[in-house]
């Protein structure tokens, strides 16, 4: 036996385990910030579309900070700032912190090119059956509006699955970061890199089959 | 009855109503007629306070739609509204749009709210397009749609904002033909328009609107044959 059979080992079947616990942790990351960022996004959507105009400039700032700031300089400052006050975060929680706010950054703006996309005659028709303004938001401005900027929304999603890989930098061991450990140990990038690939196409791919179904069907 | 008062409305610096006064009986129709940018259309969004008014009053059944004391949703169900661009929720078939406000506002039941859609569908003659969605409806159509919409919610008031203005020159009678069917069954109707034939015919009284301000109104007889006022004259001659 050499001497560097004892640091690296090849690619086992139960390593393919491994990678599927990991896929289960992006999948899980990404549904959560997904999830709460759409939330948050919404809310964010409407007040940019009908708050006042100072609301309009500071959480337009706050949301174009998010947006163009990278999320891995984002992530690394809001881990590291946590412990300074007193208050460590593990990495979970700081990834989905952040992944959430920079998903509401970007859905915000989907939600209100939605609410604008139902335009003002079809909203003024509405109130003058007596609908209240909630009740239009409700039954006339949601489901138009989210028609019209669903095809957005996926893409959102889709690209906040592939961005949670960045959570890896704080050592959170998800699908990239489980990529990376295999690697190391096997010296076989290729194939770990090939199957990394295939679950995040695995991950996503649900999502886009099941947007493109719906939309068919609204159009119809 | 609808009553105007002194009614002044700015956008911004234009001072787009000019102090308007105005009374409309319970069973009238009135047609407001006059140039594009006259204030006309801006009249009927202040009577059913889609806009704002600055100084003036307007009162329905003898409650100020513009006071804050006034519930507008409420008053608003006793105003129909057509509007030039007819605005079907596309998501819904004919009878779900004209069922939704029964539904949510007026809180019928679902089989209710059918019932009382299916009879307006059928009173603008479109009892054979229930389940069609308006993207399958003509221009003509999706504004009856319109109407039999507003009509759900039984309003004594009808307004009409250039109905037919949008609409393909083919398609105009039938609307026409539908808002003259509502005027013979009673309705109380302010319809702002650009078809004199139709002003002419089925109105008790026309308005003539220039520049903010009401230059005349009376019988169509008087303003279609003897109008008193020269801008009411010239308008008509270019029209004509």
């Amino acid at each position: 036996m050499n001497a560097t059979t004892s640091f690296f080992t090849g690619f086992q079947f139960s390593d393919l385990g491994f990678l599927a616990e990991a896929a289960g942790r992006t999948l899980l990351i990404s549904v959560i910030s997904v999830a709460a960022g759409t939330v948050m996004g919404c809310i964010f959507g409407w007040a940019l579309q009908a708050g006042r105009w100072w609301i309009e400039i500071t959480l337009g700032l706050v949301l174009d900070a998010f947006r163009s700031v990278p999320l891995i300089i984002q992530l690394i400052l809001f881990f590291n700032f946590f412990p300074l006050v007193g208050l460590p975060l593990n990495p979970f929680f700081s990834g989905a912190i952040i992944l959430s706010f920079y998903t509401s950054a970007l859905v915000a703006n989907v939600a209100r090119g939605g609410i604008e996309a139902v335009g003002v005659p079809m909203r003024r028709a509405a109130r003058s059956l007596g609908m209240t303004y909630w009740q239009d938001m409700r039954y006339v401005v949601w489901p138009i509006g989210l028609r019209a900027v669903f095809p957005s929304w996926v893409g959102v999603a889709l690209s906040v699955v592939k961005d949670s890989a960045l959570v890896s930098v704080l050592g959170y061991v998800e699908l990239l970061r489980a990529s990376q450990i295999l690697i190391t140990r096997t010296q076989e990038p290729f194939i770990i890199l090939a199957l990394a690939g295939a679950f995040y196409f695995a991950l996503s791919y649900p999502l886009s089959q099941y947007s493109a179904r719906l939309e068919s069907r609204w159009k119809s | 009855m609808i009553e105007v008062k002194d009614l002044h409305k700015y956008f911004g610096a234009l001072h787009v109503l000019k102090g308007i006064d105005l009374t409309v009986q319970k069973g009238e129709v009135l047609s407001v007629i006059g140039a594009s940018g006259s204030g006309k259309s801006t009249l009927l969004y202040c009577i059913n306070a889609l806009e704002t008014i600055e100084q003036g009053e307007v009162i329905v059944d003898g409650v100020s739609v513009h006071a804050k004391s006034t519930d507008i949703n409420k008053l608003r169900q006793n105003l129909g509204m057509v509007f030039q661009q007819w605005n079907s929720f596309p998501h819904l078939t004919a009878t779900e749009n004209v069922a939704l406000a029964p539904k949510i506002v007026s809180g019928k039941s679902r089989q209710e709210a059918r019932e009382i859609a299916v009879k307006q569908l059928e009173h603008v003659g479109l009892g054979d397009k229930l389940d069609v969605y308006p993207s399958a409806l003509s221009g003509g159509q999706q504004q009856r749609l319109a109407i039999a919409r507003a009509l759900a919610m039984e309003p004594d008031y009808m307004l009409f904002d250039e109905a037919t203005s949008a609409l393909d020159p083919e398609l105009v009678g039938e609307v026409l033909d539908t808002m003259r069917l509502l005027a013979e069954e009673g309705m109380t109707m302010i319809c702002v328009t650009h078809e004199m034939g139709f002003a002419r015919d089925v109105s008790d009284r026309v308005a003539y609107f220039h520049q903010g301000m009401m230059e005349e109104i009376g019988p169509p007889a008087q303003i279609f044959g003897e109008a008193q006022s020269e801008q009411t004259r010239k308008f008509l001659a270019n029209v004509r």
